[in-house]
């Protein structure tokens, strides 16, 4: 990133501050459509797009190698794994009379809270900075994997820790069921042999 | 050249590429296929040993009346097709068949990530059908492709992996400049890894229990018809040019040969292809589908430790080399 405070107003866009922009806005509206959306399976479709549109304002951003493990890890695992469960719950084909929740209001308070905080606190950080977009790429692979195991090891570290734990869980939790399960048909085998 | 000539030009190779190589592949396989079980397969389309017959398919998919089944989910139906298509034309622009500049449609940076990316997001069009079709063998082959893809996506991340490891780069053809003969052998597990896990994220035989046409119909393509169909048909052929040319540039060498180094390399890709394309039929004639416990049980409890083991191993070597 360089620093150049100079020549950067906001009234003379260029072509591609107008095309995040705008990315941006329809990375918006997905998100939107996905939480009010009265159909379950529709609301995972456009989370596609709402994801989809972060990549894509990744890719703006030169962060190519960000983008690509966005569309990898969100569209291509977590999406699919959603749509998967929501298989399993038989979700009909048109609205869900059920797909509402009591405490939207609140749900609607925190999220604003939480996009007001985010938006004051990056703008307050970053507001000098400029991506020369026109220069060598600030995101490539190279330049992304030297900063994550020079400058931040030890958050790196740390959250292959928590996912270690996380994967564990999995584990002890699904050994537990399939014991419970096991224990639980043998009496009515012996129940069919009476 | 004129700089939108140049991409112009790129686009239209790469889509006329598209359009014929998973004929090609879909025409060898009914030939192939009949004389492995001692038949003549197609004769009579276009003369010659029925070099037509699958343009013959073609002109009669695009006759065929479209139908949406009355209680489907119209858009998320009609929309599936595309989805299931289009990241495989996408894939190809970045599979590189030459060592030249001219010889890839978009040299990308962290190429190997965007081509398993996007051939992810392929599988949703199967998601998509199975579950807007409205008809249970649809939804129960959606669960099946959904369940397949998450459990093949793991080993096939980690044999790339192993290889951007040995290499020192996430970019296609940078792996290929950087290619040895002696990777073959080093790469050799993590090859056999990747090629079986795309395999079966493909749904091609002996992991088509997405499919199974003898319980399930045939899966969430059940309910199409005409030319929607067809482009499913097409997205398998695509699928299957695509797993064979980056098995080729990933393990295999890609251009590199014994002779024809200079102008030549992209025939020794050609070539590569196209042997594994020739054992992907082969499989498919020779092995009985797998049991869906038996799909899972090969991916997590064979294919995840053997591709660890190789990235282990491509460590240890880079190691000791450096």
């Amino acid at each position: 990133m360089t620093f150049a405070q100079a020549q950067h107003g906001f009234l003379s866009p260029t072509g591609v501050e107008i095309a995040f922009l705008l990315v941006g806005l329809v990375t918006l509206g997905a998100a939107l459509i996905t939480v009010t959306t009265r159909q379950l399976v529709h609301a995972a479709l456009w989370l596609v797009v709402a994801l989809g549109g972060l990549a894509v304002e990744y890719l703006l951003l030169t962060a190519e190698f960000i983008a690509w493990v966005q569309v990898l890890i969100y569209v291509g695992s977590v999406v699919v794994l959603l749509l998967f469960g929501l298989m399993l719950t038989k979700a009909p084909i048109g609205h869900s009379p059920d797909a509402d929740s009591g405490n939207r209001w609140a749900a609607l308070t925190v999220a604003v809270a939480a996009a007001v905080a985010l938006v004051w606190v990056v703008t307050d950080a970053f507001r000098t900075t400029w991506l020369d977009l026109d220069g060598p790429a600030a995101g490539t692979t190279a330049v992304t994997g030297a900063s994550l195991f020079r400058h931040w090891v030890l958050p790196f570290e740390a959250l292959s820790v928590l996912l270690l734990a996380a994967l564990v869980g999995a584990i002890v939790l699904s050994r537990k069921a399939r014991a419970d399960e096991a224990a639980a048909p043998a009496a009515p085998a012996k129940e069919g042999v009476r | 050249m004129n700089g939108a000539l140049d991409v112009a030009l790129r686009l239209l190779v790469v889509f006329v590429v598209f359009l014929t190589f998973p004929l090609i592949v879909g025409q060898t396989e009914h030939k192939v296929m009949a004389h492995m079980q001692g038949r003549l397969g197609p004769m009579y389309a276009g003369g010659f040993h029925g070099w037509a017959q699958l343009i013959a398919d073609g002109v009669k998919f695009a006759q065929k009346e479209d139908v949406v089944p009355a209680g489907a989910d119209r858009r998320v139906f009609q929309l599936a097709p595309a989805v299931a298509l289009l990241p495989y034309l996408l894939v190809l622009l970045a599979i590189p068949i030459g060592p030249s500049e001219g010889a890839v449609g978009q040299v990308l940076d962290a190429g190997v990530f965007f081509v398993l990316a996007v051939m992810g997001v392929g599988v949703l069009g199967s998601l998509m059908a199975g579950w807007a079709s409205a008809n249970k063998f649809s939804l129960l082959g959606g669960l099946r492709t959904a369940a397949q893809l998450l459990a093949y996506e793991l080993p096939m991340l980690l044999a790339a992996a192993s290889v951007a490891m040995a290499a020192g780069t996430v970019s296609l053809p940078g792996i290929l400049h950087s290619f040895h003969w002696w990777w073959v052998p080093w790469q050799i597990v993590g090859a056999v890894v990747f090629f079986v896990a795309g395999l079966a994220e493909l749904q091609r035989p002996p992991f088509d229990m997405p499919v199974a046409d003898s319980e399930i119909i045939f899966g969430a393509y059940t309910e199409y018809t005409g030319l929607r169909f067809a482009l499913f048909l097409l997205a398998e052929y695509a699928g299957i040019v695509v797993l064979c040319g980056l098995t080729t540039v990933l393990f295999l060498g890609g251009w590199h040969g014994p002779w024809g180094a200079d102008g030549l390399g992209w025939v020794w890709t050609l070539l590569k292809a196209a042997v594994l394309a020739f054992l992907v039929i082969w499989l498919r004639v020779t092995y009985p589908r797998l049991r869906e416990d038996q799909l899972q049980k090969l991916s997590w409890t064979l294919l995840v430790p053997l591709s660890l083991a190789q990235i282990a191993l491509t460590g240890i070597v880079k190691v000791v080399i450096s």
